[in-house]
């Protein structure tokens, strides 16, 4: 199993998420710059958060448009593992390789804080290892978190069981409270309906050390080691 | 542009008509409005330093572990393992008033700039902010502005803003302070200065392209704002996190290389002021063609190309033959890369443009005969002491009222705003320590980094405030159990040609540099930020500090959080200063007598004995006793903690009130549960301490039974930004 960081300018979470996946995985996960086109060789693509072009047309748009990104649909395509944080997340939606979008915070201000997350379900590659704790903490920091979708999207996603993790409060009630950025039925990331494509916002790589803030984000990286003895 | 170059325009450029004449006798002729613009930047105060200059050079500047003091883009200093933390503050106060979201993003900018190009990676972010009274509604679209532009840009760059200060007072209402920190990392053999040198070698432009914003800045920094502020706003500048962060990157995979000589960034007085500073360090000459300057707009002159402050620009000296290799880095980064000139060995600038030579100044005299100001001072009164006063509330009231006055209210509103994460080395983040923990990467070490200031202190008696400064600072690293190394200062203080004023700036340097001498703790980078002043009101004098430390191991730092079943030991004697408390100005209404006393053998000997015992493991949380006094402290911890606690009488002799809330320096309460060796020790090591509590339950409760919920206390620290901006 191989993972590979994909990088265009203005990405800024890419050592974060290099040293989760390294800690996980025991390899240094490939960089794969934005004009490259080919991701052979790789069976997990990893967006990570930033700022892609500055998110100064919409975010994650700009990105979305790049060589590297139609490679990133024809793995997807062909039942390769994608993983989207936080602008990975909002570039995922702008490529249509996930449905819906990541609008202004309910409260138009930049959230950066531990929210808590209930894992929505945990026979999948990205959180096997959530299995009998299925409450995590992790810190968001974005403007544009706040998930949208129309209605019947949202109903084939609870349907369908893609709902990969929602806001919720420490003791998992899933509450308005919870739900900061004010996400359409408090969802903070989804699935494809292979279950192999996840986007969500909060950061889990940044807790993956029990010296900075605590472990609830490794189980995540963890799982993925099912990748290479997934079908 | 053709302008008759007179001593009237010289003057509107902010050069006095002395100076206008020692341009004249300089250039042995009528200068050209590019070299007028040239002299009037140089010689600004923020670029010339002319009223401070004589005094900062009183400061103590070295130590054993100080790689590279004042003088250089930013202070250097040796954090073990062949790395060192390169780290600066510099202010944007005057911009930030103007248009608080461009003024503040751009002073984030600015100094990262001045850290990266030294070579360092940069981890970590502080802004120590002082804003008006909070009841005008100009200070409330200064805060917000402010604190979205701290975010936008840093949270853009990726670099974490990891913590500072916030205090508000009416001083400061048409005058906010916005300090800003950045603190990087390098190998000690990479790390990059800006003295040009190599006959012929090319002079390269980097970043951004040139317009015309912030042309004057530099000046516009230099002068007192009178009602007419909102009319400056053309001289600030606009900032692009995004483009900065590619600057970064682009410059960082340079660096590894060993194509460049010298690299400045393009800050204040921009294009004129690096290439004269680059080509001046390195006694050389430099000739530019503007022509070749990457340009935003059309019909630039060479005057507003060489004033532009246009911000995300670096220029750089590099070895011949690399030119190639290095375009291509900036190239993969879509960035500007363009040689602009060449080094030679003329000693002058020599600036053409379209076919004119538009200045040709000799750079020697440019630099030696800046202007200096031994500037008349009055010597600052000294405070008479305050005196008994009377409690007119009861603790408990007053402790409520204290957390939720301004100045002490929970300060999350405003970091919750910034991304303190990122990096994945945030140990402790912003409210979890008394200074934040970075760690280096790959290495179990971890700086502690803070910024302090008390002004109202520093009002009262500049010489014991410029000390309590520093004092503050080393003792917040210090209560993490972090080894205090060095300084980096932001002078912010009023017009600097009135005496009284004159009077504070040496005061507080002096103060500062008694501290700085007595614990160690030498000053290596700064920034002075004069006339910050408007329609002839002053601000309090604002040294703002800020400082690093080293802990080897970060897995021994503490936190504040109180725990429950832990002792509560106080550190240091508790006398019950109340003078220019918060206590007295919250309850009583009154800011005076004299700040409490600031011994720095005493903090030094206390702070040494705190640290040793967090680092042989015997302390579970730390935090030091300033504004707001003893209870404050322990509801910090209590609220940090969610832990209550008991609390036990306050000693015979002094008022409840007094040692609760007294401001006494040198202080730290401790939460252990080793206390009886704790207390042991401190006696055998003439240490004052004494217990002052048991943490407990989800109240704080004074010996008398008198007691308070941690829900109000909490309700009552958050309600001030909650309801500001609901």
């Amino acid at each position: 199993m191989r993972a590979g960081i994909i990088l265009f300018p203005g990405i800024n979470r890419e050592s974060d998420i290099a040293i989760a996946l390294e800690a996980s995985l025991g390899h240094k996960p490939a960089m794969i710059w934005h004009r490259e086109t080919d991701l052979a060789g790789i069976d997990l693509a990893v967006i990570p958060g930033g700022f892609s072009y500055g998110d100064y047309l919409r975010c994650g748009a700009m990105a979305a448009q790049s060589p590297v990104m139609r490679a990133v649909a024809d793995h997807a395509a062909r039942g390769g593992y994608v993983l989207g944080v936080c602008n990975g997340f909002q570039i995922l939606t702008e490529a249509q390789l996930l449905p819906g979008a990541l609008l202004r915070n309910a409260g138009l201000r930049f959230l950066s804080m531990d929210c808590f997350l209930s894992v929505e379900r945990t026979d999948t590659v990205f959180t096997g290892q959530y299995e009998g704790h299925k409450i995590f903490r992790a810190p968001m920091a974005h403007g544009d978190g706040n998930y949208f979708a129309d209605d019947s999207t949202l109903d084939r996603l609870e349907g369908e069981g893609l709902v990969a993790f929602r806001y919720c409060e420490g003791d998992g009630l899933v509450s308005p409270r919870a739900n900061l950025n004010g996400s359409a039925r408090n969802i903070a990331g989804i699935f494809s309906p292979n279950l192999r494509v996840l986007g969500l916002m909060p950061h889990p790589e940044n807790l993956v050390d029990p010296l900075i803030g605590g472990t609830d984000g490794k189980p995540l990286f963890d799982s993925l080691n099912a990748i290479g003895k997934a079908a | 542009m053709d302008q008759p170059i007179t001593v009237s325009l010289a003057r509107s450029f902010g050069l006095s008509e002395e100076e206008y004449d020692r341009v004249l006798s300089i250039m042995g002729r009528t200068p050209s409005l590019t070299e007028l613009g040239i002299f009037s930047v140089m010689w600004s105060e923020h670029c010339s330093y002319k009223s401070s200059r004589f005094w900062l050079k009183t400061l103590p500047t070295t130590a054993p572990w100080v790689i590279h003091g004042p003088g250089e883009n930013a202070g250097v200093v040796d954090i073990g393992e062949g790395l060192a933390a390169i780290f600066k503050m510099e202010s944007h106060n005057h911009p930030s008033f103007i248009e608080p979201y461009q003024g503040a993003a751009t002073g984030v900018g600015g100094i990262l700039r001045d850290v990266f190009t030294m070579g360092a990676r940069p981890i970590a972010n502080l802004n120590a902010l002082r804003f008006g009274d909070p009841s005008l509604p100009v200070t409330k679209r200064v805060v917000d502005g402010v604190v979205r532009g701290i975010g936008g840009y840093g949270n853009c760059v990726g670099v974490p803003t990891v913590g500072g200060e916030t205090n508000f007072h009416p001083s400061y209402n048409g005058n906010p302070l916005v300090n800003a920190m950045t603190v990087g990392i390098a190998e000690q053999n990479k790390i990059f200065l800006s003295a040009a040198a190599g006959i012929g070698n090319p002079v390269v432009y980097v970043g951004s392209k040139t317009g015309r914003d912030g042309i004057h800045g530099a000046t516009m920094a230099s002068a007192e704002f009178a009602a007419d502020a909102e009319e400056k706003r053309p001289t600030v500048q606009v900032g692009d996190p995004f483009i900065e962060k590619l600057l970064i990157e682009a410059c960082l995979e340079l660096m590894a290389t060993d194509a460049i000589i010298a690299i400045q960034d393009m800050g204040a007085a921009g294009l004129t002021s690096s290439s004269v500073e680059m080509a001046g360090k390195g006694g050389v000459g430099i000739e530019l063609d503007l022509d070749h300057v990457p340009q935003r707009e059309p019909d630039m002159s060479a005057y507003e190309m060489m004033l532009s402050e246009s911000q995300e620009r670096m220029l750089l000296v590099l070895k011949p033959g690399r030119e190639a290799m290095a375009r291509a880095i900036f190239e993969k980064w879509e960035l500007d890369f363009a040689i602009v000139g060449r080094i030679t060995d003329t000693g002058r600038i020599v600036v053409r443009h379209q076919g004119r030579t538009e200045a040709d100044i000799l750079l020697q005299p440019l630099a030696d005969q800046a202007p200096l100001y031994e500037r008349p001072y009055t010597e600052p009164a000294k405070p008479s002491s305050l005196g008994a006063v009377e409690d007119p509330v009861g603790v408990i009231p007053a402790l409520l009222t204290l957390l939720a006055c301004p100045d002490l209210a929970a300060k999350n509103w405003i970091w919750d705003q910034y991304d303190s994460a990122i990096g994945g080395q945030t140990v402790k983040r912003p409210g979890q320590a008394d200074a934040a923990i970075i760690r280096i990467p790959g290495s179990s070490r971890a700086l502690a980094v803070t910024t302090d200031c008390t002004p109202r202190y520093c009002a009262a008696d500049p010489e014991s405030g410029g000390a309590q400064a520093v004092a503050e600072a080393w003792r917040n690293i210090t209560a993490t159990g972090a080894t205090p190394l060095a300084v980096t200062d932001n002078l912010n203080f009023g017009n600097p040609e009135k005496p009284p004023i004159m009077g504070q700036i040496v005061a507080a340097i002096r103060g500062m540099g008694i501290a700085c001498r007595t614990l160690d703790f030498p000053i290596v980078s700064g920034n002075v930020s004069l006339y910050n002043e408007t329609e002839g009101q002053g601000i309090l004098p604002t040294p703002a500090i800020g400082a690093i430390g080293l802990i080897e191991d970060a897995a021994k730092v503490v936190g504040i959080a109180l725990k429950p079943g832990l002792d509560l030991i106080v550190i240091g004697a508790r006398r019950g200063e109340l003078g220019q408390s918060l206590w007295l100005r919250e309850i009583l209404r009154r800011e005076d007598g004299a700040p409490p006393a600031i011994d720095c053998a005493l903090e030094r000997r206390n702070g040494d004995f705190v640290r040793a015992l967090i680092l042989q493991g015997e302390v579970t949380a730390c935090h030091d006793v300033s504004d707001g006094g003893l209870l404050v402290a322990i509801a910090e911890m209590a609220l940090a903690g969610d832990t209550g606690a008991n609390l036990l009488p306050s000693p015979e002799g002094t008022a409840p009130h007094a040692f609760w809330f007294g401001e006494d320096q040198a202080g730290y309460v401790l939460a252990t549960s080793h206390a009886t060796e704790i207390l042991d020790q401190a006696k055998a090591d003439g240490i004052p301490a004494a217990r002052v509590g048991r943490a407990a339950s989800d109240h704080l409760t004074l010996a008398n039974g008198n007691a308070i919920s941690l829900r109000e206390l909490r309700i009552a620290n958050q309600r001030f930004f909650a309801d500001w901006f609901a």
